[in-house]
């Protein structure tokens, strides 16, 4: 449709490398930001600013995932466990040394980056569902030390609440301020990824990814670069957990579960592997889906059945439906929602012609 | 490539319509936000307690409403999950609720800092953290409910005066427990009460999913030899609790069990009444069919021509819906009473929790008396005991070591 290549000519390196080749996409992308900055958060009601943040955590989270599993080929179900290292991190710090947010947001990240990278150590060796088995260790392993370690954990309750963020002197506490605080980590956190997988260092991922021996026959040193797959995608995901944490004002590792991880799994799964945006259509997916299909059946199911039956119905209905779908998407496109996005793209490149 | 396009189309048509019909609720009705568990890890309790909540709202609701208001209770599952928690707060919020009824210990925890900022009560009764007892350190807090601090020394109380005749010097309590926090709880009041009370206390931890404790059953029955057991268990575990117990041939009335370990579908699956025999069962809400109210509930139904619902016969958690929302009715009430315009807000309904006193519903209720200063409302539980095919009553409502509890909230207000 609007979407045409022709006439952009590309005269030097810099233009074949930018981010956005076509004018159409800087100004969807101008567009996207004035949406997302301005618009949205002025215009709807605080609770679907909240399902907003939902999904942004979800997205920094998902992305994180991506790197490691889409991008590396390296299977994790510890995802949620490195959370819950990022969370308690920040919550220890916020509340033992009263440190300010950022310092604990660098840290929450950097010491789940720390224990990623150890508990990749079993990649060097073992494969596919072997490494995936391995991680759940991992996941296990963590969720019982917070558990168990009053230190860590703050007393038998595991929880520790943190203080509001603050900027300056104003108190980020309503869902309108923490959109706008989360907003600015996705967009950290797309660009990095953006950009970390166009380097040196994604394109020795996705060298690993499609084929460790021939990756390290060309040069790539492998165990450098599976390690710093985990340590970065453990990053993220430490991120995500310290976010979370001042999202909802506590630390607390139940929410971080194995659980969790599967639906990590599940979003880049049904997002798309290996690609930025699938990242996020997984995550508002994974988010979205229960809360529209539960509102969808509030508003119809009292047609057909009576209240306290609908009340029964609902969580059950949703549960198949939920199942149903993901099912449904990933037989119509086994790639993911990017790929099905990126069909209906082409399809409007050459429309109205169909060659 | 059309087949793509058309299923994005139904995608986005679904949702415009899921949206557009998400209306707010209509100004005169009174809203109560109640989350709840009827698929996720402890359904067993949702599925009946839920029923139960809905049932009292519409009994309220046939017989004019409260103070001349109807009142809608808007229920939404969160599968026991946080996030799906927070949204259903957030939504409950924008329809107007003035009372949320919480589910769940870690949704609690994550929505305490939200309640007290928005000022809407929420209520955490049987679960949650023991400290939210505290009216001053957590205002928007309501366990309503026996605390398992408040839980863990009706139970020592009750092996020492019912089981050990008195003293506990030199006796051995075990106490098994699921483990993780809100299993842990009670432990610290135990220790205290271990100290207190001259017994050595020696505590078993079943990791979760809690369906294998063999091992742990048969160190407390055989190596330990515990003169008595307090037991702390959730979703299926109490059942592999009994089952175990009796398969290693240690006594079941040398047991006593924390509320969630107490209802009819724990004894079901341990294979029924006959096989739990002896068994003693803590309860925050009265158990069995006959209090006045279970019978105007069944008379409104029968006035609709249907059927009592069938989740009535789990009398147990079926009660404790019924008390969690007259509760809540009757801060609603007291806030009424209050401000008679009816415009009220998530501040008067704390108001109107801190007045509920001398609200018995026939027995169903304990006599909680909640102030400012304590929204755990005493701490009442009763005890009953699986026998001959039946919950019997063996205590009186009755609190125990409230210094010793008060000593420990205290404390954790000073945290």
């Amino acid at each position: 449709m609007i979407h045409r290549e022709c006439g952009v000519l590309k005269t030097s390196y810099e233009a074949d490398m930018a981010f956005y080749p076509l004018p159409i996409a800087r100004w969807t992308v101008a567009v996207l930001a004035v949406l997302f900055f301005a618009v949205i958060p002025l215009a709807l009601h605080e609770y679907y600013l909240s399902v907003a943040n939902l999904v942004w955590i979800a997205v920094i989270g998902a992305l994180g995932l991506n790197i490691l599993v889409g991008y590396t080929g390296q299977i994790s179900i510890g995802h949620g466990a490195f959370m819950s290292v990022g969370a308690y991190t920040a919550a220890n710090l916020a509340t033992r040394l009263d440190s300010p947010w950022p310092v604990n947001l660098l840290a929450g990240g950097l010491m789940a980056a720390a224990v990623g990278a150890v508990v990749g150590i079993p990649s060097l060796r073992i494969k596919g569902l072997y490494l995936a088995i391995a991680t759940l260790a991992g996941q296990l392993i963590i969720e019982w030390t917070i558990n168990h370690v009053t230190f860590i954990s703050g007393g038998v309750q595991a929880s520790i609440s943190v203080p509001r963020p603050r900027l300056g002197s104003m108190v980020l506490s309503s869902q309108r301020d923490m959109y706008y605080f989360l907003l600015v980590f996705v967009v950290l956190a797309i660009v990095g990824t953006m950009n970390l997988v166009r380097s040196r260092v994604g394109r020795a991922f996705i060298a690993i990814r499609d084929q460790d021996i021939a990756a390290e026959i060309i040069g790539i040193d492998i165990f450098r670069y599976k390690l710093l797959a985990f340590a970065v995608s453990s990053f993220y995901a430490g991120v995500t957990g310290v976010l979370y944490t001042y999202f909802l004002g506590i630390a607390n590792y139940e929410q971080f579960q194995i659980g969790v991880s599967i639906d990590y799994l599940a979003m880049i799964i049904v997002g798309g592997l290996g690609s930025v945006l699938g990242s996020i259509f997984g995550a508002i997916f994974i988010t979205l889906l229960p809360i529209v299909i539960r509102l969808t059946m509030e508003s119809f199911g009292g047609l057909f059945f009576a209240p306290q039956t609908v009340l029964n119905l609902i969580p059950n209905l949703r549960l198949m439906l939920f199942g149903a779908l993901i099912i449904f998407f990933l037989v119509v496109e086994p790639d993911g929602l990017n790929r099905l996005w990126r069909n209906i793209r082409n399809y409007f490149r050459i429309w109205p012609f169909a060659y | 490539m059309r087949r793509s396009l058309i299923v994005l189309l139904m995608v986005v048509i679904g949702s415009m319509g899921a949206l557009g019909g998400a209306s707010p609720a209509a100004g005169q009705e009174i809203v109560i936000g109640v989350q709840c568990d009827r698929t996720g890890a402890t359904q067993i309790v949702g599925t009946v307690l839920c029923p139960g909540f809905h049932d009292y709202i519409a009994l309220v609701n046939s017989k004019g409403g409260v103070e001349g208001r109807k009142i809608k209770a808007l229920e939404i599952d969160h599968e026991y999950k946080v996030p799906p928690a927070v949204e259903s707060y957030e939504r409950h919020k924008k329809e107007g609720a003035v009372t949320m009824a919480v589910y769940g210990t870690p949704q609690i925890y994550a929505l305490a800092a939200k309640l007290t900022e928005d000022r809407i009560p929420g209520t955490s009764p049987g679960f949650g953290s023991a400290a939210a007892a505290d009216g001053i350190r957590y205002p928007y807090i309501f366990p309503i409910a026996a605390t398992y601090w408040s839980q863990g020394a009706a139970a020592v109380d009750f092996v020492k005066k019912q089981m050990m005749g008195g003293s506990l010097k030199g006796k051995k309590i075990a106490f098994i427990f699921y483990d993780n926090p809100a299993g842990r709880e009670p432990i610290e009041v135990l220790e205290d009460l271990a100290t207190l009370e001259g017994f050595q206390l020696k505590i078993f931890a079943v990791p979760p999913p809690g369906v294998e404790m063999g091992a742990q059953v048969l160190d407390i029955a055989q190596r330990y030899r515990a003169d008595a057991v307090i037991a702390h268990l959730f979703g299926g575990a109490p059942a592999v609790s009994i089952k175990e117990f009796k398969r290693v041939g240690y006594p079941l009335n040398k047991v006593v069990s924390f509320v969630w370990g107490s209802a009819e579908a724990n004894i079901d699956a341990a294979g029924g009444f006959a096989a739990a025999e002896g068994y003693y069962t803590m309860q925050f809400a009265g158990v069995g069919t006959d209090y006045p109210v279970l019978n105007e509930i069944r008379e409104m139904y029968k006035k609709e021509g249907k059927p009592a619902p069938k989740e009535m016969a789990s009398t147990v958690f079926y009660n404790r819906g019924v008390l969690i929302a007259a509760l809540h009715v009757e801060a609603i009430r007291n806030a009424l009473k209050a401000k008679p315009d009816g415009k009220i807000t998530g501040v008067d309904t704390k108001a109107g929790f801190e007045k509920i006193s001398g609200f018995t519903l026939g027995g169903l209720v304990p006599p909680l008396k909640i102030t400012p200063t304590d929204h755990e409302g005493g701490g009442l539980v009763q005890i009953w005991q699986v026998k001959g095919g039946k919950f019997v009553k063996v205590t009186e409502w009755y609190s125990a070591y409230t210094d010793v509890v008060a000593k420990h909230i205290k404390a954790a207000a000073a945290k």
